[in-house]
């Protein structure tokens, strides 16, 4: 082989024709990674909810699927709306200024991130890993919480901590409160998940 | 091309008929190279068996696995059930089904083990690095296979997992939340996941990891087995014949030892299969015989064993610790510049890298570091090679503290291990965070460590006494 001379003009070509190959491949790939995004029947699932809220009472909690998440709806007593001023040093974001276009409609960008401060809306999804935290409303000394604990939620995975308005405590694995979804009230019993206009 | 050969008048049957495959397809070649004529060093110990092993466990992953898939449907709304349907009414469906469960953490401890044997006589080391580097490829796609096969019974531990992991993706700046979507199919995790699983699970990761398989003995039988002395055997050949004076064909020698020792494997595997199938919580959670629920947690989530050292480290990783790795590479930056033996360039090299590492420690997420903390910890492994610069190759002839650091190392994983499996604590965090640290300082810092310390004459030849 070492003797023969290489023909430029050939290899030129065959670098070439490797290139347009190369780009042809890339082409193909194209809907085989397209495939893997959600379907249009997927992306067509996600009307909104309508929920009644009159039977929820003070210190309860109701949740409701919405685009396959949990959302839940707690009644707050007014001790637990009493405590939410007071966390505001412990907390990572208390006035939710952190990317509110995604999290925080701006009806809810108030000390305890709802329409009316009775009824907390949020989804029900820590903003670490996606796991559903659960409720921890009694406060006090109880495991894998402070002894001053306030009363909130506690992710069971990575053990983040929101509060009863579901804002989160600081140096905890989630970076961010619990979204609040778009929602509206239809009457003073009535919500609606996932619009913000009535329809 | 060979040339064409002919069976020698009065040869029997069989003879005939292997000249005549031999003519066609190198199968005398193929049984020479890898088993009558592979020589392999005389002192090889019980810890060169888990290749083996692994390797047993891999065809019985496969045989299950395809029964299973006889029976099982990847469909949100039937996977729980036909699992159930499997485990109940599919004639020792059972046995099945706890072979291939079971049979995934046999793996994973057969495989650690097979690991901490390189780590132990440094089998990574020159010319080994690529049998090493396959065989990190192959830990991968054991670690997919786990991920990708525990959503299948979609039952809550199944669901909350996958929940979570998908998730970490999401962590990744600016590609994160697109990255993540692409994975699930839909905006949460639902139907099209546990059919992408599953074809990921049943074929397309098989596959990778038997050519990955392939490849990593490939280049072992070209390279030839490391030993427990970690001597070159190759060295001393016998001038005649060229075969290695202290090599011994592993056909039939280490096959007898092989299906000896598989042997006694096989009858703890049973032991487990039969009356521990999920061992303890540990091979199977028990919110696992629960169907998924998307609108509820299990109040404890784990994954299973064989992941729970990586995620204690993702589970380290709190803004507290972002500030101490900040720390550290500012303190490793100005130690690299005042002690480092480079010129100039280097110094200023090293100045700005620190400097761009500690603003973007500061700019993302503890979350997303977490993520790169805990994938870090399995990518480090490939670096192994080039990370270990110590004179000796095995742990026999290193300096006793050494050994001592390999025992740390070996506990502070169990430790981190079974932190990951509890739920999540303020001490056990702390401790994590200790653990962390050290298994990356391990790696990290074993170009400077791995040389210190005096260092016991490495013998020319095996030491190898039959009995």
């Amino acid at each position: 082989m070492s003797d023969q001379k290489i023909d430029d003009g050939k290899r030129t070509w065959i670098i070439a024709s490797g290139c347009v190959g190369a780009i042809g491949a890339g082409f193909v790939a194209v809907p085989f990674v397209s495939s893997f995004l959600p379907s249009e029947r997927e992306r067509a699932a996600g009307a909104p909810v309508e929920v009644d809220i009159g039977g929820i009472r003070p210190g309860e909690k109701l949740t409701v699927e919405w685009r396959g998440k949990p959302v839940w709806i707690v009644r707050r007593t007014p001790e637990q709306l009493a405590s939410l001023p007071k966390l505001d040093p412990l907390l990572a974001d208390p006035q939710s200024k952190r990317k509110p276009d995604e999290l925080t409609p701006p009806y809810a960008r108030n000390e305890d991130r709802s329409i009316k401060p009775e009824y907390l809306v949020v989804v029900g999804v820590c903003t670490h890993l996606g796991c559903s935290p659960s409720d921890k409303f009694a406060p006090g000394a109880q495991p894998s919480l402070p002894d001053d604990w306030a009363g909130g939620f506690l992710c069971p995975c990575h053990g983040s901590t929101f509060d009863m308005a579901g804002r989160v405590y600081k140096d905890k694995p989630a970076p961010d409160n619990l979204e609040v979804p778009p929602h509206v009230y239809l009457s003073d019993s009535r919500i609606l998940i996932g619009e913000e206009k009535k329809a | 091309m060979a040339e064409f050969q002919t069976a020698p008048a009065g040869a029997s049957v069989g003879q005939k008929l292997l000249t005549w495959v031999d003519n066609r397809f190198p199968l005398t070649k193929l049984y020479n190279e890898h088993l009558g004529e592979y020589y392999a060093p005389k002192n090889l110990n019980i810890w060169y068996a888990f290749g083996a092993l692994a390797l047993l466990v891999l065809v019985m992953q496969i045989l299950s696995g395809i029964f299973l898939t006889m029976h099982y449907k990847p469909d949100a709304a039937k996977a729980f059930e036909s699992v159930e349907y499997i485990m109940r009414d599919v004639p020792w469906g059972w046995l099945v089904r706890y072979m291939h469960s079971t049979g995934a953490s046999a793996f994973f401890i057969v495989v650690y083990l097979h690991m901490f044997r390189g780590l132990l006589y440094g089998s990574y080391r020159k010319p080994r690095e690529l049998v090493w580097l396959f065989g990190c490829g192959i830990f991968l796609c054991m670690m997919a296979e786990g991920f990708f096969g525990y959503l299948l019974p979609w039952g809550q531990m199944s669901y909350w997992g996958a929940q979570v992991i998908v998730n970490l993706f999401s962590a990744v700046p600016f590609i994160g939340p697109d990255l993540s979507l692409l994975i699930r199919g839909d905006f949460v995790v639902g139907d099209a996941t546990l059919n992408r699983f599953f074809a990921f699970h049943v074929i397309a990761v098989p596959l990778v990891l038997l050519g990955l398989v392939a490849a990593h003995i490939i280049a072992l039988h070209e390279v030839g087995s490391n030993n427990p002395d970690g001597v070159e055997i190759k060295a001393h050949k016998d001038p005649k014949t060229g075969i290695a004076l202290d090599g011994i064909p592993f056909q039939p020698y280490y096959t007898v030892h092989d299906i000896f020792i598989a042997s006694v494997f096989l009858f703890i595997f049973s032991a487990v299969l039969f009356f521990a199938p999920e061992g303890g919580g540990y091979f199977l959670e028990a919110n696992n015989f629960i169907e998924a629920n998307p609108l509820k947690t299990p109040l404890h989530i784990a994954p299973v064993w064989y992941f729970t050292p990586f995620y204690s480290m993702l589970r380290a990783t709190t803004d507290v610790m972002v500030n101490i790795l900040a720390a550290i590479l500012a303190v490793g930056g100005v130690l690299a510049i005042l002690r480092g033996g480079f010129g100039a360039f280097g110094k200023i090299a090293v100045a700005v890298a620190a400097i761009v590492a500690i603003f973007l420690l500061k700019t993302f997420d503890a979350k997303f570091w977490g993520v790169v903390v805990m994938g870090g910890a399995v990518i480090v492994l490939f670096f192994l090679p080039w990370l270990d610069r110590s004179p000796a190759r095995s742990i026999r002839y290193r300096p006793a503290w050494h050994r001592y650091l390999y025992i740390v190392f070996v506990i502070l994983f169990f430790i981190l291990g079974y932190l990951g499996t509890e739920p999540p604590s303020t001490g056990g965090n702390y401790v994590s965070q200790v653990g962390t640290l050290f298994y990356y300082g391990f790696f990290l810092l074993m170009p400077w460590w791995s040389r210190l310390g005096t260092f016991k004459p490495v013998p020319e030849r095996i030491i190898f006494s039959a009995h």
